[in-house]
């Protein structure tokens, strides 16, 4: 059952992954990026937000997609993601506040993630809701592998632990600049290094 | 697409959606403020020890109208105050919780609770190393920021880059201290 245009529900899901991965290949999401991922911790709520507040504003804009019109739909579109965005702060203050104190800012800073109004504008306002759902769980998991990936690294070595638990031996002496914005910069671009060739790589194998 | 069309009838779908999102925020408020309230209530209570040395537990009371916490040893004695304060930053407001001793006389400690200064700059206020300073000043005179490298004994090193966020904290520090004095005589020792 083809969409209206564009890509299935299924590659909509699979592309958010990896192949058009929110941080890796878009280069959106970069500011929570590197100001959460520190600690796995911190970057999976981190995650988890954003997944929520994508998943629902992706499903409204999607729903009401026939009513929007073109000189207003930037509009809307904030309006839904500023609502979900304030019912997650609201709800990690009330139900993990020493991880909404953590957090800070960055999580009222969701609503300017350009990770959420693109998929807004590319998908959800085009295609069915079942695909906007698709393409909102798929592009949240892959943001949670981004930030997962530059956490893992910089937790491990910045902190020694993982998820809080400690993995180094604590002969180990943590390199202190992993924890700090340079440390950020430099997993990031390391990373994004690496995936870039990945997949130039895989390319050229097959073709 | 109609131009002359009237802005407010084109806008219909804003206006709706801006009446559902606000219910729903209504709703979420409702329903979580009172946990969130509770939350913050706990903060300010893990504070008490700390602030006051001595003090096991603050007990929250009235005074002047406001709600301060008196810190109270083990036995149940008095050992001294923690006032919440709060006024203007540089960039948004900020909230304070300082820790005085029984007379009022000697500021014991200074936490921040809330601030949105700017990161890097401003909210070096949170700093231990800076708010350590506010400890074992007297009360008497009034503080002041100052940018030199020796502050004096009423004086208050700003944080370099940050004056404004610096003298914000010290005038709610200021003004918090002055009206607890003034309401402090009225309070009865238990």
């Amino acid at each position: 059952m083809a969409d209206e245009n564009g890509p299935t529900p299924l590659e909509r899901f699979i592309n958010g992954i990896l192949p058009e991965n929110p941080v890796y290949r878009q280069v959106l999401g970069i500011c929570p990026a590197l100001a959460v991922s520190n600690s796995m911790e911190s970057a999976m709520t981190m995650a988890g937000a954003v997944a929520f507040v994508l998943l629902c504003s992706n499903v409204v804009v999607s729903a009401i997609r026939g009513l929007l019109k073109p000189h207003l739909r930037i509009l809307v579109f904030t309006l839904t993601i500023a609502t979900f965005v304030t019912i997650a702060d609201r709800f990690l203050a009330a139900y993990m506040h020493p991880m909404s104190k953590k957090l800070g800012p960055y999580v009222p800073l969701i609503i300017v993630n350009c990770i959420i109004i693109a998929r807004c504008e590319v998908c959800a306002a085009r295609q069915s809701v079942f695909a906007a759902a698709a393409d909102a769980v798929g592009q949240s998991l892959g943001f949670a592998l981004a930030l997962g990936a530059i956490a893992t690294v910089r937790e491990l070595l910045g902190f020694g632990t993982w998820f809080g638990w400690a993995v180094m031996p604590s002969s180990w002496p943590p390199w202190v600049v992993m924890i700090l914005p340079p440390g950020a910069f430099i997993t990031l671009g390391l990373l994004m290094g690496a995936v870039n060739w990945i997949g130039t790589a895989g390319q050229k194998e097959s073709g | 697409m109609g131009n002359k069309d009237g802005y407010i009838r084109q806008a219909w779908l804003v206006l709706v959606l801006a009446a559902c999102f606000g219910a729903a925020l209504a709703g979420v408020h409702v329903g979580l403020a009172d946990r969130i309230e509770a939350n913050k209530l706990g903060d300010t209570l893990e504070q008490v020890p700390a602030l006051v040395s001595g003090a096991v537990e603050g007990r929250a009371e009235t005074v002047g109208g406001r709600t301060v916490y008196r810190a109270v040893d083990r036995p149940g004695r008095c050992v001294g105050w923690v006032v919440p304060a709060g006024g203007q930053g540089f960039a948004d407001r900020i909230e304070l919780l300082i820790g005085l001793d029984a007379k009022a006389q000697t500021i014991t400690g200074l936490y921040v609770l809330e601030q949105k200064e700017t990161p890097g700059l401003g909210n070096r206020i949170e700093d231990a190393a800076w708010r350590r300073q506010f400890a074992s000043k007297s009360t008497a005179r009034v503080l002041a920021v100052t940018k030199a490298q020796t502050p004096g004994e009423n004086e208050i090193q700003a944080v370099t880059g940050a004056t404004v966020s610096s003298q914000s904290v010290t005038d709610i520090v200021n003004d918090a201290v002055a009206r607890f004095r003034a309401e402090l005589p009225a309070v009865s020792e238990h």
